[in-house]
């Protein structure tokens, strides 16, 4: 420690030297004057321009990302919106078709109960025809077996005796 | 492979644990031969140019066969010739100027080195930044420039200085580069840590210093600045505070030099105590187990710690700059020095 301590000393090592600092002195400033127009001026100006063009990148993204929330911020309104429209659509669709269906069913009830009353009327009317035929028939049938009947009872006395009566029987009425 | 390196080891290491001894005898032979050779030719010749020569090889002899300390302290002092070991050495100018001695000393020539680097380096980053549009990617020795500068702008400058920290950018910028090529020159092979000297680093903490002063009155003004060193204390007490801040005002550049100055040279000395251990002990195995790799480790250490000095004598340039331009309103300037007083 101690000789160390000497050496140090001794050797020199805290020793001024008025020509080294001399030329350290004109060398830093020499290096100083080159360097800050050469080297320092253009990379710390390029450095300053590159930061200003970050911050405007990252302010324009964010103007981006602004403007894309607020277009998302609309397409999900406009999306709703038409979610809506499309609901009251169905919904609105679905009562117009309720309806036209209850009114259809309503007139075609009334149809059948129309047709089948004018079909029970027809049948009525068939009926009654037939009745009439029916009744028609049976008196000329009627007719013709009291015909065939009176044909065959009927002779030419009684006649006689008949029209006779009935002369006599006009005659005394008109008197 | 593993097995050819084990073997190559051994060729090493056995031969020098059989003549363990013989350099000690080799050396001793050889110190002890010119002295030998001398003596008798001494009387011989003119007693005058001979003196010379005997009294080199007097120190020589009582050095000790040259003390590890002296070998130690010899690279990494400032020196007036530049040494390549085994190629020669270079014998550096000695200019004197009104009596002040100017020399360009072996640190002065890695001083300029470290500014020509520098200058070169980084004007040739800027020229490419120039080049190319902000929204382009840099590329090679402008990226590394840039992020560089990036740190010491916004993490070392805005932060400590705060408002108006732009002023002071070429300064620090130029004080960590400097700084950092400086430290990395020291690691390169015969090169020499100019910031590992006393003198670079008080002229570098100097500077911070006058900036530091300087912006300070250019901030309060003379007023604001005597205020200042009453340190905003009751009257009663001035005659203790202004005292305390005046030495305050010297304490930190002081600071800043010892600091650098002790780390770049702690550093080198202890990896050239590494080396001279296997020297000292004369062994092959303790330079194979322990200097190599030890030193190794020390230099990577010192690759860290060059990166680490230059940043922390910026970054606390700019705190002294911060607490000397920390205007009216914010007082966390005060009590940050205060606290730091305690």
């Amino acid at each position: 420690m101690l000789t160390s301590g000497i050496i140090l000393l001794e050797g020199g090592l805290l020793n001024p030297n008025p020509g080294l600092i001399f030329w350290t002195a004109l060398t830093f400033l020499i290096v100083l004057v080159i360097l800050s127009k050469t080297a320092w001026g253009p990379i710390l100006s390029m450095l300053e321009e590159r930061a200003k063009g970050i911050q405007s990148a990252i302010d324009r993204a964010h103007t981006a990302k602004d403007e894309a929330e607020s277009i998302l911020k609309k397409n999900r309104d406009l999306l709703a919106k038409a979610d809506a429209e499309a609901d009251k659509i169905i919904r609105e669709a679905k009562e117009v078709a309720d309806k036209l269906r209850a009114d259809l069913t309503e007139k075609a009830h009334d149809e059948s109960r129309k047709m089948i009353a004018s079909a029970k009327e027809e049948i009525e009317q068939e009926k009654r025809r037939a009745l009439d035929v029916l009744r028609n028939e049976v008196a000329d049938m009627a007719v013709k077996g009291a015909e065939k009947i009176i044909r065959t009872t009927l002779d030419a006395d009684k006649q006689k005796v008949v029209v006779n009566d009935m002369i006599k029987e006009m005659a005394s009425s008109r008197n | 492979m593993r097995k050819k390196a084990i073997s190559r080891i051994l060729a090493l290491v056995v031969p020098a644990l059989l003549s363990l001894n013989s350099p000690v005898f080799a050396t001793t032979g050889q110190n002890e031969a010119p002295v030998a050779a001398t003596a008798p030719v001494a009387p011989a010749s003119v007693e005058a140019p001979v003196a010379a020569p005997a009294e080199a090889e007097a120190a020589h002899a009582e050095g000790g066969e040259e003390k590890p300390g002296d070998l130690i302290m010899h690279h990494i002092l400032d020196n007036h010739t530049f040494a390549f070991e085994p190629f020669g050495e270079v014998h550096l100018p000695r200019i004197e100027v009104a009596g002040y001695d100017i020399s360009i000393t072996k640190h002065v020539v890695m001083i300029w080195l470290a500014a020509i680097l520098l200058i070169v380096i980084a004007s040739a980053a800027g020229a490419s930044v120039k080049k190319m549009s902000a929204n382009q990617a840099p590329k090679g020795v402008a990226n590394v420039f840039e992020s560089l500068v990036d740190f010491i702008s916004n993490d070392v400058a805005k932060p400590n200085i705060g408002h108006g920290y732009e002023k002071f950018l070429p300064y620090l910028l130029t004080v960590f580069f400097f700084i950092l090529v400086c430290n990395l020159l020291g690691l390169i092979p015969y090169g020499a840590t100019a910031t590992g000297n006393v003198n670079v680093t008080l002229t570098l903490a100097t500077f911070t210093f006058i900036v530091t002063q300087v912006s300070a009155f250019r901030a309060h003004g003379i007023v604001g600045y005597m205020k200042h060193l009453t340190a905003g204390t009751h009257w009663a007490l001035w005659i203790i505070m202004v005292p305390i801040e005046i030495l305050g005002q010297f304490t930190k550049p002081f600071a800043l030099t010892i600091r650098l100055f002790a780390n770049m040279t702690a550093g080198h000395i202890i990896i050239l105590s590494l080396f001279f251990i296997s020297f000292i002990l004369k062994s092959y195995i303790v330079a194979v187990a322990v200097s190599i790799p030890f030193a190794i480790f020390i230099y990577l250490l010192e690759l860290f710690v060059a990166f680490l000095q230059a940043f922390v004598f910026t970054m606390l340039s700019a705190l002294f700059i911060g607490l000397a331009t920390a205007h009216e309103g914010g007082h966390d300037g005060h009590e940050l020095e205060a606290s730091g007083h305690h």
